[in-house]
């Protein structure tokens, strides 16, 4: 069975890799809305800026830090062990699952649910591996951590964005000079947005270009960049123009200039995070077929990502993005929300440092839901005039509709592809 | 292309356009002044003009009010309760009601405010309209509440605005009392039936005051349930 893999070797990796590229293009056209939205949303920046803020950090956040989740993705969820008699049972599955979890979000994207790119090949590489295998090959204790993640993912990040907007409250908008305060604090936080950011990029995503720091090392060099960027900050706040006029109202609108700056800063911060979150999604198969094929038929679990990988997946990301992101962009634009950038900065702070805290863990999580979590906590912190929650109850409606969605799609292609090779 | 964003879940803000409605209750309020001194200038068909203008303001301030009650459908999260935020609006819009009220009871029978008690009743009916534009500027500050979560300082300014309010209150009322004594003396001078009616008008007067204290005390409830 294994001369499948030796004559249609290089054949099965094209094709893996097309769907793989049409998955990725379809994370960025897809997942641009959601990662940028609310920093539109709040006016910080512009629909042009965040295009570009999006394509820049969301290929260095893939490119940088996406090798981490890769691996759960790529031999986490199945038990590679029972494929061993028949590796091409595998390359099949993941390729049908590309193919699966692709569709399903064009699909969803056109009735428009905001679907979780990761939630949907999850279900396609369980569907395939629980049907064309056996249900044993499933680890059904990682899928049942998946689903736990529905609850606790949101909780973990709204209880962040909670604790953050609590604290801009303390310190900043309940004060006799909020803008004072404004300027003082603020670019504390934007310090520690850098932390967050290049302790993650340092941590998890070096390796791969040669890079290797002791944990210490890590923590000091993003200690420092998270100093630089504070300095940013203060410089950026200082060349503000302010409004004249004592007025209560007025030192909010000023207060709210100052948070913009901070908001650019967290939409590079989500950018990234979700860059390198996400492109997972759609290497991580990849990347399991290439071994496979690579290796002649044997699995390993400790096959190293091929070079090529990851920039495929980065590339995709942005081509989506800068083709299609452009239009998500600008529907959503034409129904933008009252945001301001005190709410957006601390909900998408909340996100992405939990999506940061979460793919250490190994676990994938969904940017997704991390983003309605925290709109949650700020909400609950009572910043936000006022959520639909009716919305919300779709949002986690699809969320549990796509992992049997992405199983029986990726469950059909995988019969067809058997049929075809075998 | 249809979007999935979770922007959606941004439901419209009802803090902007119930500050709209204050507004424009405010403004319909205070047309009453040059209603007034039209009357006082035996100017009917003046009058009945600036009696349009305030119908007009009347109208827009319901259709205000309509559209607000459509954007806050159940199942929505906010840091007020609904019912409370429907309730304000509600005495809001009565103000704009009592306005049209006297001034189509005082045109419809041509009514004049008698010289000896012009003054005062000037004076009256500019302090309820304090009272009015107090309510407006508590309202006002709903806002900058929500930039604060609706905590600590920033409640306790609204709180000591709406003390201001009652106070306000409490001076139309006094004039209210002097304003009938100096009606009563005269009385007798003066066709029956429109003594009857001008102090059916001092009390409608009286009761823009009644109604801004009520907005007041019904956002002072708003509050303490945060």
């Amino acid at each position: 069975m294994v001369d499948v893999l030796v004559t249609n070797g290089p054949m099965l990796i094209a094709i893996a890799a097309a769907f793989g590229f049409l998955m990725a293009w379809g994370i960025g056209a897809n997942d641009v809305a959601n990662a940028m939205g609310t920093s539109v949303g709040s006016n910080a920046i512009t629909i042009k800026q965040a295009i570009i803020i999006a394509m820049i950090f969301e290929f260095a956040g893939a490119y940088l830090a996406g090798g981490e989740v890769t691996s759960t993705i790529r031999k986490g969820i199945i038990d590679s062990a029972y494929f061993v008699d028949s590796p091409e049972l595998l390359v099949y599955g993941m390729i049908s699952a590309l193919l699966a979890a692709g569709i399903w979000l064009i699909v969803a994207s056109a009735l428009g649910w905001p679907v979780s790119t990761t939630h949907s090949i999850i279900g396609a590489i369980v569907g395939f591996a629980a049907v064309g295998v056996g249900t044993e090959a499933v680890e059904w204790g990682k899928v049942g951590g998946i689903v736990g993640s529905w609850v606790v993912t949101p909780a973990i990040s709204g209880f962040i964005a909670f604790m953050i907007f609590q604290s801009v409250q303390k310190l900043i908008f309940d004060t006799d000079n909020p803008l004072e305060n404004a300027k003082r604090y603020v670019p504390f936080y934007m310090a520690l947005a850098g932390f967050m950011m290049s302790l993650v990029t340092i941590t998890k995503g070096l390796k791969h270009i040669g890079l290797h720091f002791s944990t210490a090392e890590a923590y000091g060099l993003a200690a420092v960049i998270a100093l630089i960027v504070g300095f940013i900050g203060i410089f950026a706040i200082k060349r503000l123009k302010m409004n004249p006029g004592a007025g209560r109202q007025n030192q909010f609108d000023n207060v709210e200039k100052v948070f913009a700056i901070l908001m650019v800063l967290t939409a590079c911060c989500m950018a990234f995070a979700h860059g390198s979150n996400d492109v997972a999604n759609a290497i991580g198969p990849l990347a399991a077929v290439v071994s496979v094929v690579h290796s002649g038929g044997e699995i390993s679990s400790k096959a190293p990502l091929v070079w090529w990988i990851l920039p495929l997946g980065a590339v995709g990301i942005v081509m989506g993005l800068a083709i299609f992101g452009k239009r998500v962009m600008q529907t959503i634009g034409k129904n933008i929300t009252h945001l301001t950038p005190s709410r957006g900065f601390a909900a998408e702070l909340a996100a992405a440092s939990t999506v940061v805290i979460a793919s250490g863990t190994g676990l994938p999580i969904s940017t997704t839901q991390t983003l309605v979590g925290a709109v949650l906590g700020v909400g609950m912190a009572r910043g936000i005039a006022a959520i639909n929650i009716g919305v919300v109850r779709n949002i986690v409606v699809s969320w549990v509709v796509t992992l049997p969605a992405g199983a029986g799609l990726s469950i059909m292609f995988f019969f067809m592809i058997k049929g075809i090779f075998n | 292309m249809p979007v999935n964003s979770i922007l959606g879940v941004f439901a419209k803000s009802p803090i902007k356009p119930l500050q709209e409605h204050i507004d424009k209750v405010h403004q319909c309020a205070s047309i009453l002044v040059p209603f007034f001194d039209a009357t006082a200038s035996g100017d009917w068909s003046g009058a009945a003009e600036i009696r349009q203008q305030i119908n007009v303001t009347e109208r827009e301030a319901d259709s205000l009010k309509r559209e607000i009650r459509l954007t806050l459908p159940g199942g929505l999260f906010m840091p007020v309760e609904r019912t409370d935020l429907l309730e304000l609006l509600t005495q809001q819009d009565k103000i704009a009601n009592k306005a049209k009220d006297i001034s189509g009871r005082i045109l419809g029978r041509e009514l004049l405010i008698p010289e000896a008690i012009q003054e005062p009743f000037k004076a009256y009916l500019q302090r309820c309209l304090d009272a009015v534009t107090q309510a407006k500027q508590a309202i006002n500050e709903l806002d900058d509440l929500l930039e604060t979560g609706f905590r600590g300082r920033e409640v306790d300014l609204v709180a000591k605005m709406i003390v201001e309010l009652d106070k306000i209150e409490e001076d139309t009322d006094d004039l209210q009392i002097s304003i009938r004594r100096q009606l009563f003396a005269i009385e007798n001078d003066l066709n029956p039936i429109d003594v009857m009616f001008l102090y059916k008008i001092i009390e409608w007067v009286g009761d823009l005051a009644d109604l801004a204290e009520r907005v007041g005390s019904r956002l002072e409830l708003m509050l303490a349930r945060v």
